[in-house]
């Protein structure tokens, strides 16, 4: 197998994702089939060819500093499930400023 | 605790250093970066993490970004590019931050730190790596009222930041302190970022260990990540606090490095001590990739100079040639220069005029600097100019006045915003001319024969006498300048 379950299991707790007992077991096989496919690419001779960073060949692309103007508060907080006048709520964040 | 002057460790230090980059608008969206608006009124799709929307990179924060890296002695790879760094937590909209993993825009630089008070050798601290970021949003948590919930304002989200890693070179509270305001100091000079903790936009992290001395060589201790410094001063007094800590902490239970996973404490300001926190998912779990959002910055060698000749001079520079130009002591040169540019143009200004650029360093840091700290201004305004100053100065010099009167006609011009001539008049201060100033010493000189007797018989005291009838007939005589003619004329006699 090309990934572990508890691989699978870590993972899914990093992306905040709440897998069932049955769903680890189908995302281990088919991450796994995933994995495996890559390996496919692992057997192409790379050794002359230069890595590259994006896979579109163009660099540089800039904005000005300008400033122009954001959403209005009411837009930017109206898809908020919950929300006071100025703020998004969230559970309690504690321990960090 | 214990103390003793020779403490039976090496305290080894290495800061993270994340100053905002004074740009109008944010990293990769068009919103402002302005300090102090209303939560949530400077966000857009891009920086709140709508589906479908996409950054574009800020030309002048990766300007700004080149210009600290390069004072920063850092090398310029050619290519650099954009990863995301994945994690959950609600003041980060998307879900990741776009920062720079393995193709930073800049590493292996260094910043030379010296202490004019001499507690510590004046070394070079290795920076390992300096690259952009995007900053994270605010939470806010109102305990007091017992709020089940938090407060999430995205302001900030998206602005960028420059993150600045040194080498663990730093070995005292005292270094470090000194590092970050030599830092400050020289990213305030490139105008890169104004570093002003209270806005957050300059934040450090430490990590510090210990390098224990035993009898079978120096033992590492575990790395300790300390946080929620607000000052330089927590910083001084957080690593000092977190050095004694993790002394005792070895030899209670000898852990080393290695042995506990990486621990991460908070500074408490109110409880001076600092305090562990949750720890973070280790650095592997951020799952780094390449933003694909994002195309690679290539960097020419003809910009890197181009950047390099807009340093301009930089505090270490700028400290030796006021040193070998104006003959001022080293502590001198880090007091003006520390001051900022403006000051230094002010001082250059004023020692190139009055001729004497010791005198000059003396005037700035007694009187320049008191009025400046009372009043909270800066140099701009500063009611009297450089040349009104020296005008003052040369007064003083040149026998006119006593330093102190001087001073009171400082005071005078201060308040008045008047030139020196103006207030001296107001004051009854008038200069006394010369040539006059000699007639009433012979004149004196023939009233008082014993004196002149004295004087002759080598009894130098007896000139006071002397200044003080020249005072009596005029307030406004200078009494070194009576003192040195009556003597200088006592020989013609
Ligand atoms: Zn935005």
């Amino acid at each position: 197998m090309a990934i572990s379950r508890a691989e699978v299991e870590k993972v899914s707790l990093l992306a905040r994702l709440l897998l069932s007992e049955e769903e680890l077991d189908k995302m281990t096989v088919q991450l796994g089939a995933i994995l495996d496919y890559m390996d496919l690419l692992n057997e192409v001779d790379t050794n002359d060819i230069e890595p590259m960073a994006h896979p579109r060949d163009v660099t540089n692309v800039f904005r000005a500093d300008e400033c122009r103007p954001s959403l209005p508060r009411e837009e930017a907080l109206a898809n908020a499930p919950h929300r006071d006048a100025e703020c998004y709520l969230v559970p309690a964040v504690l321990g960090e400023t | 605790m214990t103390h003793s002057a020779d403490p039976p460790y090496d305290l080894v230090i290495g800061l993270e250093v994340h100053v905002q980059l004074l740009t109008e608008s944010k990293m990769f969206c068009a919103c402002s970066t302005k300090f102090g608006a209303p939560p949530n009124t400077q966000t857009c799709p891009v920086c709140i993490g709508m589906p479908g929307s996409l950054p574009v990179m800020n030309r002048k924060a990766f300007e700004l970004a080149l210009k600290a890296a390069l004072a920063l002695e850092c090398e310029i790879p050619r290519m650099t590019k954009w990863d995301r760094k994945n994690y959950y937590y609600p003041d980060l909209p998307k879900g990741y931050q776009i920062s720079q993993y393995d193709l930073p825009m800049s590493r292996h630089g260094g910043l030379v730190i010296s202490d004019p008070k001499g507690r510590f050798e004046t070394k070079r601290i290795g920076i390992l790596r300096a690259h952009l970021e995007e900053d994270a949003g605010k939470s806010m948590h109102d305990e007091q009222a017992g709020k089940a919930d938090s407060r999430i304002d995205l302001n900030r989200a998206g602005t960028p930041l420059l993150e600045i890693v040194t080498e663990p070179d730093l070995r005292s509270p005292a270094e470090a302190k000194a590092f970050l305001t030599e830092l400050k100091l020289l990213l305030n000079y490139l105008g890169v970022s104004d570093c002003n903790m209270q806005e957050g936009s300059l934040r450090v992290d430490a990590n510090v260990n210990l390098h224990v001395h035993t009898p079978q060589g120096p033992v590492p201790t575990p790395i300790v990540e300390v946080k929620n410094m607000n000052s330089f001063r927590a910083v001084e007094r957080a690593l000092a606090y977190e050095a004694q800590r993790q002394y005792e902490a070895w030899r209670e239970t000898g852990r080393r490095l290695g042995d506990v996973p990486k621990q991460t404490r908070g500074w408490d300001e109110s409880r001076q001590a600092t305090f562990e926190q949750r720890s973070k998912e280790e650095s592997s779990d951020y799952r780094y990739f390449p933003e694909p959002d994002l195309v690679p910055v290539t960097v020419t060698d003809e910009e890197v100079e181009r950047v390099r000749a807009s340093l301009g001079e930089l505090p270490a520079r700028l400290r030796a040639r006021l040193e070998a130009t104006y003959g001022i002591t080293p502590y001198d040169s880090d007091v003006l220069v520390n001051q900022g540019r403006a000051l230094v143009d002010y001082f250059v200004a004023l020692a190139d005029r009055c001729g004497d650029g010791k005198a000059a360093a003396n005037w700035i840091q007694q009187d320049v600097l008191r009025t400046l700290n009372d009043r909270q201004i800066g140099i701009e305004h500063f009611p009297v100019s450089a040349e009104a100053l020296a005008d003052l100065i040369q007064k003083v010099r040149g026998g006119q006045l006593e330093t102190s009167r001087g001073r009171e006609v400082l005071a005078g011009m201060i308040e008045t915003g008047k030139p020196a001539d103006e207030i001296m008049a107001a004051m009854g201060i008038r200069p006394v001319d010369d040539a006059d100033l000699r007639d009433l010493c012979r004149e004196l000189l023939r009233a008082n024969p014993k004196i002149v007797a004295d004087l002759k018989g080598g009894r130098l005291k007896a000139v006071g006498g002397l200044v003080g009838q020249a005072k009596k007939r005029n307030p406004n005589v200078n009494p070194s300048r009576v003192q040195q003619l009556c003597l200088e004329l006592i020989q013609e006699l």
